[in-house]
């Protein structure tokens, strides 16, 4: 039985929020104080027992932590191959694993003495679980989400707006979830006195990437104790979906040290690779700055952002966490994809054999799992994280099948 | 080569206060709405009476920017306009006009996908004599610092009502030329700049940085141009002027024209604007 092997991969970011070369500050003047004070304000939260026992309080009466560990055996028994976990946050309070950074962020804007939230959405999760302690704590809402997402998305539109939050459709640029967090930047330098932004993705300027990243790992924190005590030992490999990579960075970090545990993070590939309409950043794309940080981007030969393509909305996005880029550099982490059909294939066939219907997001994640529960054959164990349901996709998953309801 | 280029933004400002007038530098996009009318429209700003130039290159997402220049970011990427393709309108200018300092403006990722050398070397060659890169504070902005050094141009920084006096040390080192002074946090073209507060901070600007200082953002008419021309060094006005080109564009009448013609009330009214002082 080996010691973990010693590493610095969890020592990230610097302190100038780089990974590596990716990450940094990369916002307008205006803003730069604004987010330095944020970077002090988490530094101290997070030095505060107090701050994490508020946190923790919520985490378990609120959100319903912690999420079950779930051995899928009909998943396990339909590949013939690793046993397969899955960590079930979407059970969570509001459906998928967003209300975890929701939660730590509110308690900090409050603690900051902030008394108005913004935040983007793209599918609308982030929307709602920002919307959700909004309204829990008292602070007036507003979430900018494209306009064609907001036509895709009309039930999350509706769900952030009886929670009391205003939603702003955006029309400019593209009119999807970068255009969204671009309006939300622009809220923020309107507002600097009162607003707080809460980001939904481990991506944005310093202290965000971190700081979203730390609200997340919770599950892995989780996870990985749950494994422990259910199989006496690390699964072989902990698999995820990333859009902006925030599900896939909290499972993976307190993974980072454990070097014999494989992660493997899941892009969506939309209508393929090669066809250009996809959303895989780090299969696709190359370093570039977008809303705060360098990282991988979707983007032309003059540096112009590409629009992304997936099924899920929830992984249609140009760019992805920086603390991905820099794992996918160094090699501590793998990054693969899936299609819109293999996510599609894979939503069915877990609402079928496990009686889930997971997300989209995840279904994607699902669609790898498969493959990899093979390789790793009968004696291996492979651990997946279900971050969000699938309530929401039925009309995308309706509308794809041929199907009206 | 390297000493003129440096000194062209340098001797505008030296000149403008032997004349005891602050400047005018008007914001228009390459490319905005099509590549011949924004060259027309680069080509007439001197005589209208701009004093230094800003060509903003288009970027896909400008989140500092209001309505006004995402649009004319989106006309001008339509109409195929690149960072190349601005440092060759910077070319076509320089033919006939050798003293009119030119400032690019944009966002960080197009000039890290040219490269920061290349861009440097090529801009310096075109004629560019500034830099203004909303998106890099100086904290992230070391590696493109030098680069501009080698070539000799002039990295150009926005300070805030949000910086205060201890960060505006950080801000003014490794600038040159002269510092913008962002008048409202917002925006470009939304909120108006508020005269009362512009005069104190523009003194506090000025003596940090000891260069002199340029107030732009929420500047639309020559009465707002002339008030801050009193007690600025330059005046910038960008989104007025960008709308003029959106509204001749949709109606298919010539842009150049008009948008000429603003330029020129501006001027006067910056050039006039001490002189009323001295009448009222």
């Amino acid at each position: 039985m080996n010691a973990q092997s010693p590493n610095d991969y969890s020592a990230y970011p610097d302190a100038n929020g780089r990974f590596g070369d990716y990450g940094g500050r990369y916002v307008a003047e205006t803003l730069m104080p604004l987010v330095l004070d944020l970077g002090q304000a988490y530094e101290d939260a997070k030095n505060d027992p107090a701050f994490h026992a508020e946190m923790s309080g919520y985490m378990t009466h609120y959100v319903g932590r912690p999420s079950p560990l779930y051995f899928a055996e009909r998943l396990t028994q339909h590949f013939g191959g690793a046993k397969i976990y899955f960590k079930r946050d979407e059970l969570n309070h509001t459906g998928a694993h967003k209300i975890n950074n929701c939660i730590g962020q509110i308690l900090l804007a409050r603690r900051m003495g902030k008394t108005r939230i913004i935040a983007e959405t793209g599918a609308g999760q982030h929307g709602v679980a920002t919307a959700t302690v909004c309204a829990r704590f008292g602070f007036p809402c507003i979430v900018y989400m494209g306009a064609t997402d907001v036509e895709r998305q009309k039930p999350n539109v509706f769900r952030m707006n009886l929670l009391g939050a205003e939603v702003r459709p955006v029309t400019s640029g593209t009119g999807t979830l970068k255009d969204a967090m671009n309006e939300a930047m622009r809220d923020w330098v309107t507002n600097v006195d009162d607003t707080y932004y809460i980001i939904g993705t481990a991506a944005g300027p310093h202290p965000y990437p971190a700081m979203v990243r730390d609200f997340q790992s919770v599950m892995g924190i989780e996870a990985r104790a749950q494994i422990l005590e259910r199989e006496g030992r690390l699964p072989d490999a902990v698999v995820a979906c990333i859009g902006g990579g925030s599900n896939a960075i909290g499972l993976f970090h307190p993974f980072l040290a454990d070097e014999s545990v494989r992660l493997i993070g899941v892009e969506a590939a939309g209508h393929g690779l090669s066809t250009g309409q996809h959303a895989a950043s780090l299969t696709g794309g190359r370093p570039g700055v977008l809303h705060g940080n360098k990282t991988y981007l979707l983007q032309d030969d003059d540096g112009q952002i590409i629009d992304a393509h997936s099924i899920s909305a929830g992984l249609d996005y140009p760019g992805i966490g920086p603390e991905h880029s820099w794992l996918h550099d160094v090699g501590r982490a793998q990054y693969v994809s899936a299609t819109d059909q293999e996510a599609l294939d894979a939503f069915q066939l877990c609402s079928q054999l496990e009686g889930i219907i997971p997300a989209l997001e995840p279904a994607h994640a699902l669609a790898r799992v498969g493959d990899v529960a093979k390789e790793l054959g009968k004696d291996g164990i492979v651990l997946m994280n279900l971050c969000g349901r699938g309530d929401k996709d039925i009309f995308t998953v309706a509308e794809a099948l041929g199907s009206r309801l | 080569m390297t000493r003129m280029r440096q000194n062209r933004i340098t001797s505008r400002f030296e000149a403008l206060k032997t004349e005891g007038r602050a400047g005018l530098i008007t914001y228009v996009m390459a490319g905005d709405p099509d590549v011949e009318t924004a060259f027309e429209i680069l080509k007439g700003l001197p005589a209208a009476g701009a004093d230094l130039i800003e060509l903003g290159f288009p970027f896909s997402d400008p989140m500092a920017e209001g309505p006004p220049i995402q649009r004319a970011a989106l006309r001008a990427l339509k109409a195929g306009m690149t960072l190349r393709g601005t440092l060759d309108l910077v070319r076509r200018f320089r033919v006939n006009d050798q003293t009119t300092p030119i400032i690019l403006m944009g966002y960080t990722n197009p000039v890290l996908t040219y490269g920061f050398g290349p861009f440097a070397a090529d801009a310096a060659a075109a004629g560019v004599d500034g830099l203004i890169i909303v998106d890099s504070p100086p904290e992230e902005a070391a590696e493109l610092s030098d680069a501009l050094d080698v070539a000799g141009i002039s990295l150009i920084r926005l300070t805030a009502p949000t910086t205060d006096d201890k960060r505006l040390e950080t801000v003014v080192k490794r600038t040159s030329g002269f510092v913008y002074y962002v008048s409202v946090a917002g925006v470009t073209g939304v909120k108006e700049a508020d005269a009362a507060t512009v005069a104190p901070a523009v003194a506090r600007v000025r003596k940090a940085s000891n260069l002199p200082v340029a107030v732009g953002f929420g500047i639309k008419t020559p009465e707002r141009a002339a008030a801050v021309a009193r007690v600025a060094d330059a005046v910038v006005v960008g989104s007025a002027l960008v709308e003029e080109i959106a509204s001749a564009a949709a109606t298919d009448s010539l842009a150049a024209p008009k948008v000429l013609a603003s330029v020129s009330a501006l001027a006067q009214a910056v050039r006039m604007a001490r002189l009323d002082v001295s009448v009222t």
